[in-house]
């Protein structure tokens, strides 16, 4: 039987999806359904004196009206930070109470003040607008490098500042700079994102009052942590009594990991008027209300020596959380971005500093590749300013400082198991025809054109675990996942995972390693996620996690279904358990042609008996039926690497950047599936290209988000991109039996310090993401290039 | 979205019969609908007018094009006769937001609106069209009257807009990058005795730029705009376009459509 692992299997959820017959939750809807609609707040940061819900009440079709006083009366607790941060000085970080709905202040636009339950969705809108809420609206603080100089707005919150945090020895970075023969600075902004998944958040919560149990759909890239997060703190009811179901989910970048006050509130009414309570946000809540990405001001230096050797790295970074800290909000800008600052480079001394800062803006939380793009961006734009300003090569001044030797332990945290970072450069240079260069510019440059080449060699700490590490940093959950792999009598498979497809292509994936494990067709094998009361409990998807975490909690359940299923066939088949040999889905007896296939051996599993005597397939003291259940909780993270080489073309009367070229060369261990992994890519590389010049997240002076729909926020579109060159090098991850190491990030992680390079590369100036039109145009003029001077 | 009252009407006296200072007429409605699911515009009456047949197709003669009001971009775009009598024109509807509004959306709904950005306003005034309306002709540079404004009076209907043909024309633009309206879209149209340049996107409302119409009277070619100032006041400025990159690009653009005619 051919393997199926590294063949490209069509996605079998596709189907489904692609023809308008996935379950999302809009598409459920409850008997007694009551649909909500939240006000929220208009201003930026205000004092609320009253909320006045007597007209609203009697409008037509009001079932409630319920504000922030009502969710406190009822001891609803808040909505928390997940991973505690401690500063620099040993203190711990300081947050504000996130209440579901405000009762005292709102902090962004868009923060929950009342939710207004009615019989339809019309009548609870129009009702809304009958809310009448009294502020008193206070001076708003919005840009990330002010926020410490501006009023507090929280008072027990000193300058804002919810951490001051440090990753490294600040004196040995001194030494280090001391012996450089050059300092390369760099100051940069990396730009607020909007994830904007194409299904917007919902949720739909169902009480049972004679059961008292609350069923709560969701767009959740984690359903067990929304479980967990709504029982045990905010307390709407105790987790046997709470079911959540994921269902089909549209995306979710991050977004969609944790629970935010519209689940909460929506669990709480449904109990509180006993009727299902649907919601579901429109674009603009989106916008408003998801939390957004990125939003880092940072300065760094990196001292090197005239031969373009690394001697020591600086970043100062002040990391804008918005007005809440959000769940994965902390860590995002520390652990996991500090210590990947240093990038894919031998760094002798190196500290990562990060102020966390809160602002009157919606809270900034994970958004695909979580503070790695961060990290990403700030070392590969220094890199390639240290080779211009030391007229170096840029492959040949990283090549330089890669390390050669694995495991190697980078500098501030990580010790990554394998890798060969100049195969993968050097693989990235042949693809794009690097050498070719200079004669593409030159034609670009006849056309008017100004061509830029861009280089980022890039690793990411993913595969998020291991439990006891992301504890000990201050993560408040374990991390590692689970598999339940369950053989039906009739010998096809369930597989259940406690990670989440939004879109990843699970389905697919799964089942090629559970078929290829048990040598049953990929057609007979189910893969079930999204329902707490269906598997056992896990960690969701995030941080490339799922394949390698998830996948491999499969594979040990298989080799647990296959131990099993070789005592029960050995003792079928009249012969030792160490004479069976288990091959392509069948027991074989050594030398012999007696065997058993995994379907018979299930089957008895089920019905051990025969007719007509007493008789059992199973040995003495084992149970019936086959199933199993596995942990898994790796040893260390996965360390996915790789180089990207990006072309631009510029028109300097105009500014357009158009990217031309873009080569993209992974190393992600062992590929299950190629084309599902291409898929990923691709969507990595456009969101990070989006990043680099269209995407940017604008909020006025006074806090109003002024890209609030798809008028003014720039998402991507497939034109603007040119077909991707995608290669792959390999070197299996240890620290899992599949040897994978994550690939949903890497493209949104490497993308925008490559085309970024690659603009400033061809205008010859620094300049800022988004790389707009008009921004380039000024950075032409300024360099004195026009059309005919690039003739 | 607030209740309405629907007419689906089959001939223009119904329908202005049942205008009133509430209502609004429907065509392909890209611009009322959504207006009115944000909440942004209600009315008591809404008039469809698509099933009205006279409203919709295209005329050719000699020395114009008619296009009836109700017709659907796609629909220009996509006419030989447009195509071969004004190229410039299809293409320009051709290029008009995406397939779904390029099938849905009609050239009296846009004028009708005159969004500073949108691409027909700057045809009408480059090719000197003449606006029909149930009670009257209205010639395009008195059309536009400012910010989403025109002379139409309420209850007024467009029924055709008639474009003169030119010697030679040509629609260039730079679209926003998020809603791909024009941030700038020039169009040079060179009739028998006089030049317009329409600009849509720089301003509070469709113009014509005098300054390189003049020039290029006297010598239609791109290189006599070299020495041109276009000065930014009056420019819009957003977060996606300065009024100095906007200036920048309406002579950027007038070049680029003046080679391109």
């Amino acid at each position: 039987m051919a393997s199926l692992v590294g063949s490209r299997v069509e996605r079998k959820e596709d189907k489904k999806l692609l023809t308008g017959r996935g379950k999302y939750t809009a598409d459920v809807t409850f008997a007694h359904q009551t649909y909500a609609y939240f006000v929220r707040s208009p201003h930026a940061r205000a004092h609320i004196k009253n909320v006045d819900i007597s007209k609203a009440e009697k409008s037509s079709g009001v079932v409630a009206v319920l504000t922030g006083k009502d969710i406190a009366n009822d001891k609803i607790g808040g909505l928390i930070a997940g991973w505690r941060i401690k500063s620099e000085d040993g203190s711990d970080m300081k947050v504000p109470a996130h209440p579901p709905l405000a009762s005292e202040s709102v902090n962004y636009v868009g923060d929950h003040v009342a939710v207004v339950i009615a019989e339809s969705l019309d009548e609870a809108r129009n009702a809304a607008e009958l809310v009448k809420v009294d502020y008193k609206v206070l001076k708003a603080v919005v840009k990330t490098d002010q926020a410490m100089d501006s009023e507090n707005i929280y008072k027990d919150i000193p300058k804002n500042l919810c951490f001051d945090w440090l990753l490294g020895d600040r004196e040995k970075v001194k030494e280090a700079f001391d012996k450089a023969d050059k300092i390369v600075k760099i100051d940069l902004i990396n730009n607020r994102l909007i994830p904007n998944a194409m299904e917007p958040r919902a949720a739909n919560a169902d009480y049972n009052p004679s059961t008292e149990e609350i069923t709560l759909y969701t767009t959740s890239q984690n359903p067990h942590l929304a479980r967990i997060i709504i029982s045990a703190f905010n307390g709407v009811a105790p987790e046997n009594k709470l079911r959540v179901i994921a269902p089909d989910v549209g995306g979710g970048f991050g977004s969609k990991i944790y629970p935010y006050a519209e689940e909460v509130v929506c669990s709480w009414a449904s109990k509180k008027i006993e009727r299902p309570v649907k919601w579901i946000a429109d674009r603009t809540e989106s916008f408003l209300s998801d939390c957004h990405g990125r939003d880092h001001v940072t300065h760094a230096e990196l001292a090197v020596k005239n031969d373009g050797t690394f001697l020591g790295f600086k970043n100062e970074t002040i990391a804008n959380l918005g007005a809440y800290a959000s769940v994965f909000g902390t860590v995002t800008p520390t652990y996991l971005f500090g210590p990947c600052a240093t990038g894919v480079y031998k760094m002798p001394a190196a500290y990562s500093n990060v102020k966390a800062v809160f602002t009157n803006t919606a809270p900034v939380d994970a958004y695909r590749g979580a503070g790695r793009p961060e990290a990403t961006y700030t070392i590969e734009t220094l890199v390639e300013k240290a080779a211009r300003e030391l007229g170096m090569d840029p492959a040949e001044i990283r090549m330089k400082n890669f390390p050669t030797q694995f495991p190697f332990q980078q500098t501030l945290v990580h010790s990554v198991d394998s890798g060969d970072y100049n195969a993968g450069l050097k693989k990235a240079m042949e693809v794009a025809d690097y050498k070719g260069f200079e004669k593409r510019k030159k034609d670009s440059e006849s056309n008017g054109k100004l061509r830029g080449i861009g280089f980022c060699s890039y690793f990411e700490a993913c595969g998020i675990a291991p439990s006891a590490v992301v504890m000990s940093l201050g993560c408040g959950i374990g991390l590692w996942e689970s598999a339940e792999v369950r053989f039906n009598p009739t010998g096809n498979v369930t597989v259940f995972t406690g990670s989440h497809s939004h879109g990843q292509g699970h389905d697919t994936t799964f089942a090629q390693i559970a078929a290829d494990r048990l040598g049953v067709p990929l057609e007979n094998i189910e893969i079930s996620h999204g329902d707490t009361d269906k598997g056992p409990f896990g960690y969701g998807t995030y941080g490339s996690r799922s394949l390698t975490v998830g996948g491999t909690a499969i594979v040990k359940a298989c080799d647990k279904i296959v131990a099993k299923g070789k005592k029960v066939a050995a003792k079928m088949l009249e012969v030792n358990e160490s004479d069976v040999e288990f091959k392509d889905g069948e027991f074989i007896v050594a030398k012999s042609n007696k065997k058993k296939t995994i379907g018979e051996v299930a089957f008895a599993c089920y019905l051990p008996g025969t007719y007509g005597e007493v008789k059992s397939p199973l040995p003495e003291g084992e149970e019936p039926g086959l199933k199993e259940t596995s942990f898994f909780d790796p040893g260390n993270f996965s360390f996915p690497a790789g180089s990207h080489i990006c072309e631009v073309e510029i028109d300097p009367d105009t500014g357009n950047t158009e990217v031309v070229k873009y080569t993209a060369v992974d190393d992600f261990g062992t590929i299950i599936n190629p084309l599902i992994v291409e898929g990923q890519v691709h969507g990595g590389l456009a969101q990070g290209i989006g990043q680099a010049l269209y995407e940017n997240c604008h909020y006025d002076d006074t806090g109003q988000l002024v890209t609030a729909s798809y008028m003014d926020y720039t998402m991507p579109r497939a034109d603007n991109f040119p077909e991707f060159n995608l290669g792959f090098t390999c070197t299996p991850a240890t620290s899992n039996p599949l040897g994978t190491k994550g690939c949903g990030e890497a493209g949104a992680i490497a993308a925008p310090p490559t085309v970024m390079n690659a603009v400033m590369n061809a205008i010859g100036t620094e300049i800022s993401m988004p790389a707009t039109a008009e921004k380039v145009w000024k950075a032409c003029q300024k360099m004195n290039k026009s059309n005919s001077k690039a003739a | 979205m607030k209740t309405f009252n629907y007419h689906s009407t089959k001939d223009v006296k119904e329908a202005t019969k049942l205008a009133s200072s509430s209502s609004a007429f429907l065509a392909g409605g890209m611009t009322t609908l959504p207006s009115m699911k944000l909440g942004l515009a209600s009315y008591k009456d809404i008039i469809d007018i698509k099933r009205i047949k006279k409203l919709s197709g295209i005329k050719v003669s000699g020395k114009s094009v008619t296009i009836g009001s109700t017709t659907k971009h796609a629909e220009v775009a996509n006419s030989k006769e447009v195509k071969k009598a004004i190229p410039s024109l299809a293409a320009l509807a051709e290029g008009i937001g995406d397939p779904q509004v390029r099938n849905r959306g009609t050239i009296g709904g846009s004028i009708a609106n005159n969004d500073p950005s949108a691409d027909y306003p700057s045809a009408c005034i480059a090719l000197n069209a003449t606006i029909h309306t149930n009670n009257r002709k209205i010639s395009s540079d008195k059309f536009f009257t400012g910010m989403f404004e025109t002379s139409l009076k309420k209850g007024e209907l467009i029924e055709a807009v008639e474009f003169q043909i030119p010697e030679k024309s040509c629609y260039q633009k730079y679209p926003n990058p998020a809603s791909r309206y024009a941030i700038v879209g020039v169009y040079v149209a060179k009739h028998k005795s006089d030049v317009n340049v329409a600009i849509t996107g720089a301003k509070s409302c469709v113009y014509n730029e005098k300054s390189i119409a003049n020039a290029l009277l006297k010598n239609f070619s791109s290189s006599s705009l070299d020495s041109l100032k276009i000065p930014s006041s009056g420019m819009n400025s957003d977060i996606h376009a300065s009024a100095d990159y906007r200036a920048n690009m309406v002579k950027v653009f007038a070049k680029k459509a003046v080679d391109a005619c």
